[in-house]
């Protein structure tokens, strides 16, 4: 019993900036249903503020956090943050993931249901007399706004307060660093900010390095100044969320991104002085203008093009700089929201997005013929 | 006659569920949690007492305490007495024979406790005792609860494990079934119906006392249900 408190005084000794650095490599057993084995190795290093780990579900992207926070092993690798190593399988280094001091908040936030909001937040100072604790437990109550709500449970509290106490709960140990998994996906775009903003306002003063993951681009838009992006146990990008969102070389950021048609295509010819190439989409005669690309022409490559990207005509549009005019016709028109999404029939299926004014106004619906356009530089190839 | 066979008979069960929970607590812990690959044969072993005949497990804890068997050789040698056909010999017996009945509800309800609760408690620095006092044992106490009553219970009912290895001393291993086999033995039918009159009442009791308590926790204790 007397080690209980070795998390909180190891924070508390812990000057707060220091870096959180990660190499983890780990074979993943396949679970037989949907995943093969997978092997896990990443490298990086991050500092203070949010850093977004972005990939696709399966990619290895929780078991990452769980091998930082001490809940898996990693089969090799070092994790420290500072100089301080909490993981290093050379020098025989493994904490336990209650020495570790790392706040790590789950996608189900994990709340203790037989606990109030006040004993789920204090769960973690045990080792702190009762004035420290109840004078830190209101001061983060205080800065996350749920001082109102100490004696309910979590059963008794909206989802966004669950979040909150769940974000106090990791935040009044004082970790060395906090570990998110997509706790945000559930809440509404409102709630959602206002968390993040209390966050931000609370990593202003203690600066520790935060591992944001997510699945949804417009986290990554919102939130990260820096965007780690996992596929398949490795790390493929990596850099600022336009950086690696507008040119996405890899086919998974490139449907996280917001492809909605991606096309497999032969390259046929080369136009260097053009700076362009010429693919035929697979299957069929159609052709694609697309920039000219360092990659090896004789295989079939994939290129990428937004649906929002696409025009749209009912006449063959003419002195026009875009280099793709293909002919098709609708198969369907379904709306979602304000977004009227047309599947068109081109030899191969587009996927477009258009407003309900444009489909109005050009009398669109299934069996139209037209032409969809698409400049050059919408084309993006993927690896 | 009878309520010499009672008071022992319900010391008996007292004595042997407590004696369970001391096990069971720990061993439903370690059966919910553990990840080894046999510990399924650990589940086979314990749940043995349910499908075997008492007869079966009476006679080879008889074995095993007799004085032939180096467990019964060692007893002997350490407090220079027998465990057969004595009180602390049923009290060896019911504890084997009752194992199931308290450690399957407490595993069972161990294992559904969530284990992101217990990942979460260590992150925050909580060791594996007090994960388990805060968080396991709160969430899991239905099955405790369950897994108590169920062993009282079972050990109050018991009676070829006890004719086994206790024989029928009056004052030191005649339990109340044990009595009422007795009775009807000798043909004394009125004492054999009022002492199971008296073993009918106070299980129906027990029960409807373990039924009430258990309503009324839920609603105390346990109000986000």
């Amino acid at each position: 019993m007397g080690a209980v408190g070795v998390a909180v005084s190891v924070a508390d000794a812990a000057v707060p900036a220091r870096d959180l650095s990660v190499h983890v490599q780990k074979r993943l057993a396949g679970t037989g249903k949907v995943e093969t084995s997978l092997q896990l190795d990443v490298r990086f290093t991050i500092p203070a503020g949010f850093t977004i780990l972005f990939g696709a579900s399966g990619a290895g992207k929780t078991t990452v956090l769980d091998c930082i926070a001490g809940l898996h092993q990693p089969d090799a690798g070092r994790i420290a943050v500072g100089d301080a190593a909490l993981y290093d399988s050379e020098k025989g280094i493994d904490l336990t993931a209650r020495s570790r001091a790392i706040g790590y908040l789950f996608q189900t936030l994990a709340l203790f249901p037989h606990m109030t909001v006040r004993q789920n937040i204090e769960y973690g100072l045990s080792a702190l007399e009762r004035g420290e604790r109840d004078g830190r437990a209101g001061e983060i109550a205080e800065s996350f706004g749920i001082s109102g709500l100490f004696d309910r449970r979590p059963s008794e509290i909206s989802g966004g307060e669950r979040q909150r106490v769940a974000l106090a709960r990791a935040l009044v140990t004082r970790p060395r660093a906090l570990l998110l998994d997509e706790p945000l996906t559930a809440l509404d775009a409102v709630t959602k900010t206002r968390i993040l903003d209390d966050l931000r306002r609370w990593n202003d003063r203690h600066a520790v390095p935060i591992l944001y993951v997510t699945h949804q681009r417009e986290e990554v838009h919102a939130l990260g100044n820096r965007v780690l992006v996992l596929e398949a146990g490795k790390l493929i990008a990596d850099g600022t969320p336009h950086e690696v969102l507008s040119r996405p070389q890899f086919e998974s950021v490139a449907h996280l991104a917001g492809f909605e048609n991606i096309v497999e295509c032969s390259v046929v010819a080369s136009h260097a002085e053009q700076g362009t190439m010429t693919c035929r989409i697979a299957g069929t005669s159609v052709s694609l203008e697309v920039p000219l690309s360092r990659v090896d022409t004789t295989r079939p490559v994939r290129v990428g093009i937004r649906a929002g990207d696409i025009l749209v005509a009912t006449l063959l549009p003419q002195g026009l700089s875009a280099r793709n005019v293909i002919a098709g016709s609708i198969v369907s028109l379904r709306q979602h929201d304000v977004t009227v999404i047309a599947e068109v029939d081109c030899g191969s299926n587009f996927i477009v997005h258009l407003t309900p004014g444009a489909r109005d106004s050009l009398g669109l619906g299934p069996g139209k013929r037209l032409w969809l356009v698409v400049k050059t530089y919408s084309c993006h190839i993927l690896q | 006659m009878i309520l010499e066979a009672l008071v022992l008979t319900l010391r008996l069960a007292v004595l042997v569920s407590v004696i369970l929970m001391a096990i069971g607590l720990p061993l439903g812990y370690w059966l919910a949690s553990s990840r080894w690959r046999g510990k399924f044969v650990i589940e086979a072993i314990v749940s043995l007492p349910i499908v075997l005949p008492p007869t079966v497990l009476g006679f080879y804890v008889l074995v095993a305490i007799g004085p032939l068997s180096p467990l019964g050789r060692w007893y002997h040698s350490v407090t220079g007495s027998s465990l057969a056909f004595t009180f602390r010999g049923l009290v060896l017996g019911s504890v084997l024979y009752s194992l199931p009945f308290a450690v399957q509800p407490i595993a069972a309800a161990f294992a559904s406790v969530d284990r992101k609760l217990l990942d979460v408690s260590a992150t925050l620095g909580a060791s594996r005792w007090r994960t388990f006092w805060k968080i396991v044992f709160p969430l899991g106490f239905p099955g405790v609860l369950t897994g108590f009553v169920l062993s009282f219970a079972h050990t109050l009912g018991e009676f070829g494990v006890v004719l086994m290895i206790g024989g029928n001393i009056p004052g030191a291993t005649q339990t109340v079934s044990i009595l009422i086999y007795d009775q009807v033995q000798s043909l004394n039918y009125s004492i054999a119906n009022r002492t199971a009159l008296v073993l009918l009442l106070l299980c129906f009791a027990l029960l409807t006392l373990l039924y009430g308590l258990r309503r009324r926790s839920k609603w105390v204790l346990w109000g986000w249900q």
